[in-house]
């Protein structure tokens, strides 16, 4: 199975529109090389801004190429560059700043470095942001077609990317409609909502779950905000009104709290939220914190088993 | 009063123009406390110590035109300090960007004349991005002069910081930023009034020795009194002048300048006058 990073995906797809799309800069706060973005620095190098380790400054110069018709993509690690709130709020959001935050490293999945490493409340933060989008892809083909999109879409966005590899979960020729959920697996017990690196491990859960005779629902949750709340109804309607969110992020504002609001306000169903549970991120090798936080495949079969009762 | 001028700048300004320039800046202060009594709250002392230079850099120094004011080739300038935005919509209305009427509108709900720049009704300079989040600005401003060079443009990117906000270390993450990119399409300009809401600039956090620190920095320096039109137009001329960096005006003011009892009055930073007081502060200024 192809299997890639969904930085590694984004750093190629950017290099690849730098052609293109000439508004196009990029901006790095010296992790060019881990955010991927390097691949557009060696290409336009006159487009692109190394601009040290001052994300708040990035974020702010950011704003200015933005409100002066360029489209900056500003990257970093997803805890550094959505932890300078403040500039994104006012500099970038409110200001109607037209620039892309590129969240690199999301997740317990990085591993080893520990909490302060880990975007683990990325999520919640910027989905607080009146007119700020959310996009989280699961695979390198949904990642550059998100990409395409973002760079020709008007308005702030949020892109929140896997450090480690993810398999494949689409095929060639995939259209992203953001906004939408994708449905990637029938089922009628339940329904599991997942989101960017997770959504591999929902798939394989779904496939050991079968195996078992327990029908899963696999729905990929690409756009967070704007959450397509008739999509996700209708896949809660046609799973037994069961719903399970798996997310590499807190379940706090994150894909499960935004599931939550939805259902509560417009179809309210029974809800089990897989994620990290409001504690703080650890060091560890990235698999054994997958498996702590129950996002791994068995972790993630052995809690929707428990939540239906079988 | 605050003379500090640490280097000679050049004073080739018209003085016929300075002296319209004073004259529009001292309407313009009227406009100030008159629209800040009637809000009931907003910040006079930061208004009235940069309203000379605001008014010198809408009616002299900056590219713009109020009947086009998305004009693509206009002057871009940040207005950092946002709680000065009295001072800006004073002279927008002079300019002819929203109506005499609009001012009575400061702070009202569904006015756009928000209490701090906001920049979606209007692209007029001081309203480039949105601030009052202090630290910001001159980082936005960098980001302006930066797509100007990368489109070859020869409009100028101006931003007016407060004191205070420059303990914000966002500044200096922007003042080590815009001389590695060499944006001499660049001028910032620090309204140095020397007080905050705590206190003194030099009590709360000091500053100094500023001018140091800027050149040290690589930025062009130039020390200037704020109040004085003729050094301020010296000095964006100079400016301009230079290449391969940026230039940064320290101007030296007088919070709540104009107005007797405002004047190096640290209460007045976000205070309104009551009716008894409007009544003097006006007749001060109409002098």
């Amino acid at each position: 199975m192809t299997s890639k990073a969904t930085r590694q995906a984004f750093g190629e797809a950017l290099a690849a529109l730098g052609a293109t799309h000439e508004n196009i800069v990029v901006l790095d706060a010296d992790l060019s090389k881990s955010t991927k973005s390097d691949l557009f620095a060696k290409k336009f190098p006159e487009r692109f801004f190394e601009m040290g380790i001052a994300e708040a400054n990035m974020l702010g110069t950011a704003a200015g190429l933005a409100l002066s018709g360029k489209v900056p993509f500003c990257c970093s690690f997803a805890a550094f560059i959505t932890g300078r709130y403040d500039q994104i709020r006012i500099s970038v959001a409110y200001s109607e700043a037209n620039v892309k935050i590129v969240g690199t490293h999301a997740g317990v999945a990085i591993g080893d470095d520990g909490y302060s490493q880990q975007g683990l409340e990325d999520i919640a933060l910027m989905r607080a942001i009146p007119t700020m989008a959310v996009v989280q892809p699961a695979d390198d083909i949904e990642t550059a077609a998100a990409v395409k999109y973002l760079a020709e879409h008007q308005g702030p966005a949020f892109l929140r990317l896997t450090r480690q590899n993810v398999p494949r979960v689409h095929a060639e020729g995939y259209e992203f409609r953001f906004g939408k959920v994708d449905t990637l697996r029938e089922g009628t017990d339940a329904v599991i909502f997942a989101s960017g690196g997770t959504v591999g491990n929902a798939m394989a859960a779904a496939e050991a779950l079968a195996a078992e005779g327990i029908s899963l629902r696999v729905v990929n949750v690409h756009t967070i905000k704007p959450l397509d709340v008739e999509g996700v109804v209708a896949a809660v309607k046609a799973s037994g009104n069961l719903a399970i969110t798996a997310e590499d992020h807190t379940v706090i504002g994150g894909l499960g709290g935004a599931i939550a609001e939805c259902l509560s306000e417009n179809h309210p169903a029974k809800l089990l939220r897989i994620g990290v549970q409001d504690v703080f991120g650890e060091s560890g090798a990235p698999a054994e914190l997958v498996a702590k936080h129950g996002l791994d495949v068995a972790g993630i079969a052995r809690q929707v088993k428990a939540f239906l009762g079988r | 009063m605050h003379a500090a001028t640490s280097r000679e700048t050049a004073r080739s300004a018209d003085p016929a123009l300075v002296a319209r320039l004073v004259e529009i800046a001292g309407r313009m202060r009227v406009d100030i406390i008159e629209m800040l009594a009637r809000a009931g709250s907003g910040h006079p002392g930061g208004s009235l110590s940069a309203i000379d230079m605001v008014t010198a850099l809408y009616f002299h120094v900056l590219a713009h035109d109020p009947k086009n004011a998305a004009w693509d080739g206009r002057d871009r300038f940040v207005l950092s300090k946002g709680h000065a935005v009295p001072a800006v919509y004073a002279v927008m209305a002079e300019a002819g960007y929203i109506s005499r009427d609009d001012l009575q509108t400061l702070r009202v709900l569904g006015s756009p004349l928000q209490g701090h720049p906001v920049k979606s009704f209007v692209h007029a300079p001081g309203c480039e991005a949105n601030t009052g989040s202090l630290g910001q600005g001159l980082s936005v401003a960098q980001g302006m002069a930066l797509a100007a060079k990368l489109d070859g443009a020869a409009w100028r990117t101006y931003c007016m910081l407060g004191d205070g906000e420059m303990q914000e270390g966002q500044v200096w993450e922007a003042l080590m930023s815009a001389p590695k990119f060499g944006l001499d399409n660049l001028t910032a300009i620090l309204d140095y009034n020397k007080g905050q809401i705590d206190g003194p600039t030099n009590e709360v956090m000091n500053l100094e020795p500023l001018q140091q620190k800027l050149e040290a920095f690589n930025w062009h320096v130039i020390r200037i009194d704020g109040h004085d039109i003729a050094a301020f137009l010296g000095a964006i001329e100079e400016a301009k002048s230079v290449t391969g960096k940026p230039t940064f005006i320290i101007a030296d003011t007088v919070k709540g300048k104009g107005v007797s009892f405002m004047e190096n009055r640290i209460e007045w930073h976000g205070a309104t006058p009551n009716p008894e007081q409007t009544k003097q502060a006006l007749a001060e200024l109409k002098r």
